[in-house]
């Protein structure tokens, strides 16, 4: 069952054009990597399925409920706001930066949305929060702040802070690429248990064999374009398109 | 001597009362003067601009005289001294304020706002939880000149006649022949400010437990 549905999505920035009609499927219990150049849209995909971006057109579907549509007059329209509150909940996001709050201790980190968005009592959000923390390793970071852990540390709490809302769909955009190999090893670590756990994932990454290990499936974008589609195997090993081999032909993978 | 005291000490009530009441106005009128400075509808902000060039851009002591006897030129009455002193303040502290909190606001990452965003809270409680407190910390050391600045600007109420702390020294010096007053006063001010420094230190050390 897709979990999430793009179509036909466009999207520019002002005269430039970063997605020119993208569309495929996420399937439940997937794990889909996003791979390509700098500038190929991979991220704008992500911030626009997460509603961080509007789209210029083309429909967007998560969890059966439209995101977006596109009009007659084929311009995109989104969904009243209670409708979108209700659906982008469905969809965590974990950012390159962390973007933890640096005010909030991390407990308060991972309960502030629980308690305050999702109306869960203080005592069960502390207790998911705990719960969540210990599958992180971080059960005594609770009451430390964001500045006084590492790198590997602060993606760890925000993939925490995400998986506290219990999301349909987890999202990573570029989760290593602020963190040194050793750390980026913890975090791919983390993301690899998650996906054997059946967690529905979408990793926009710069890890070519990690992404290679943990996919299903394999997309690869070039000029806001999806140029391959497929499973790790066909786009790292058997791929036949030029575009793709060029791109992978500086990663010994 | 003491009588000399007591009088001073009443000016300094005076001086304290408009201190505190210009805080008491301005600094929330600032946060609405920073909204609207930063609003997305050109008219309020170019209105809202155009207001803080005046109250920036013309002296304190001017807009004193103009809120005190403008009313009265123009409506045939005019508002109680003090009344005008806090308008006028407020008014115009909170164009300074304002801009402070702008500073504050826009420097806040919008990776902050969009982790807000995702994990979905509203606009209302993403400002008052995430960003505002982060601002608060960041904007204290510019608010703690301010705020100093505010204490030595009281002494200019006596501009339409209101007996603050350094009209009362002045006059006490005239009486006597002395310049000792106007020296007392100074020493008064100088303690005012000395604890306003130290809550501001004492403030911005509580708020150091986050980076």
């Amino acid at each position: 069952m897709a979990v999430i549905t793009v179509s036909q999505v466009k999207k520019s920035f002002s005269t430039l054009e970063v997605l020119k009609d993208i569309s495929f499927s996420l399937s439940s219990g997937e794990v889909l990597s996003i791979i390509g150049p700098s500038g190929s849209g991979k991220s704008t995909l992500l911030r626009c399925i997460t509603n961080l971006e509007t789209v210029d057109s083309g429909t967007i579907t998560i969890g059966g409920d439209s995101l977006v549509t596109t009009g007659s007059d084929g311009t995109a329209v989104y969904a009243d706001h209670a409708t979108i509150a209700r659906i982008r909940l469905r969809v965590g996001l974990v950012f390159q930066n962390f973007n933890l709050f640096p005010h909030f201790s991390v407990m308060r980190n991972l309960t502030e949305a629980q308690v305050h968005v999702l109306k869960t009592s203080k005592q069960e959000a502390q207790e998911r929060s705990y719960e969540l923390l210990g599958k992180m390793g971080l059960k005594d970071k609770a009451s430390a702040y964001p500045y006084q852990l590492s790198g590997g540390q602060q993606q760890r709490v925000s993939i925490a802070r995400a998986l506290a809302l219990r999301p349909q769909v987890l999202c990573f955009d570029e989760p290593t690429s602020a963190l040194d190999p050793e750390l980026t090893g913890e975090i791919l670590a983390v993301i690899k248990e998650l996906a054997s756990e059946h967690m529905t994932m979408m990793v926009v990454t710069h890890e070519m064999a990690f992404a290679r290990d943990i996919s299903n499936r394999v997309i690869f974008m070039d000029e806001g374009l999806i140029v391959e589609e497929g499973t790790p195997e066909e786009v790292f090993s058997l791929t036949q398109n030029d575009r793709t081999r060029r791109f992978l032909s500086r990663f010994s993978t | 001597m003491a009588k000399l005291l007591m009088l001073m000490l009443e000016g300094t009530l005076t001086s304290l009362r408009i201190f505190f009441l210009t805080l008491m106005f301005a600094l929330p009128l600032g946060l609405v003067v920073a909204k609207g400075r930063m609003s997305r509808h050109r008219i309020i902000s170019s209105i809202v601009n155009g207001y803080i060039m005046i109250m920036r851009g013309t002296p304190l002591i001017l807009q004193l005289i103009f809120v005190y006897f403008a009313p009265y030129y123009i409506f045939g009455a005019s508002t109680d001294r003090f009344t005008a002193v806090i308008i006028a303040y407020a008014i115009n502290y909170a164009a300074y304020f304002a801009e402070i909190y702008r500073g504050g606001i826009q420097s806040i990452p919008d990776g902050q706002l969009e982790a807000a965003s995702v994990l979905g809270f509203t606009k209302f409680h993403t400002f008052t939880h995430i960003v505002m407190p982060q601002v608060v910390k960041r904007i204290m050391p510019a608010m703690g000149n301010e705020v100093i600045t505010l204490v030595k600007d009281t002494a200019l109420a006596q501009t339409i006649g209101v007996a603050e702390l350094f009209r009362v020294a002045q006059n006490a010096a005239a009486r006597e022949f002395s310049t000792m007053p106007i020296f007392f006063a100074g020493v008064f001010y100088f303690v005012m400010n000395a604890i306003v420094s130290k809550s501001f230190d004492f403030i911005e050390r509580k708020l150091d437990y986050y980076r």
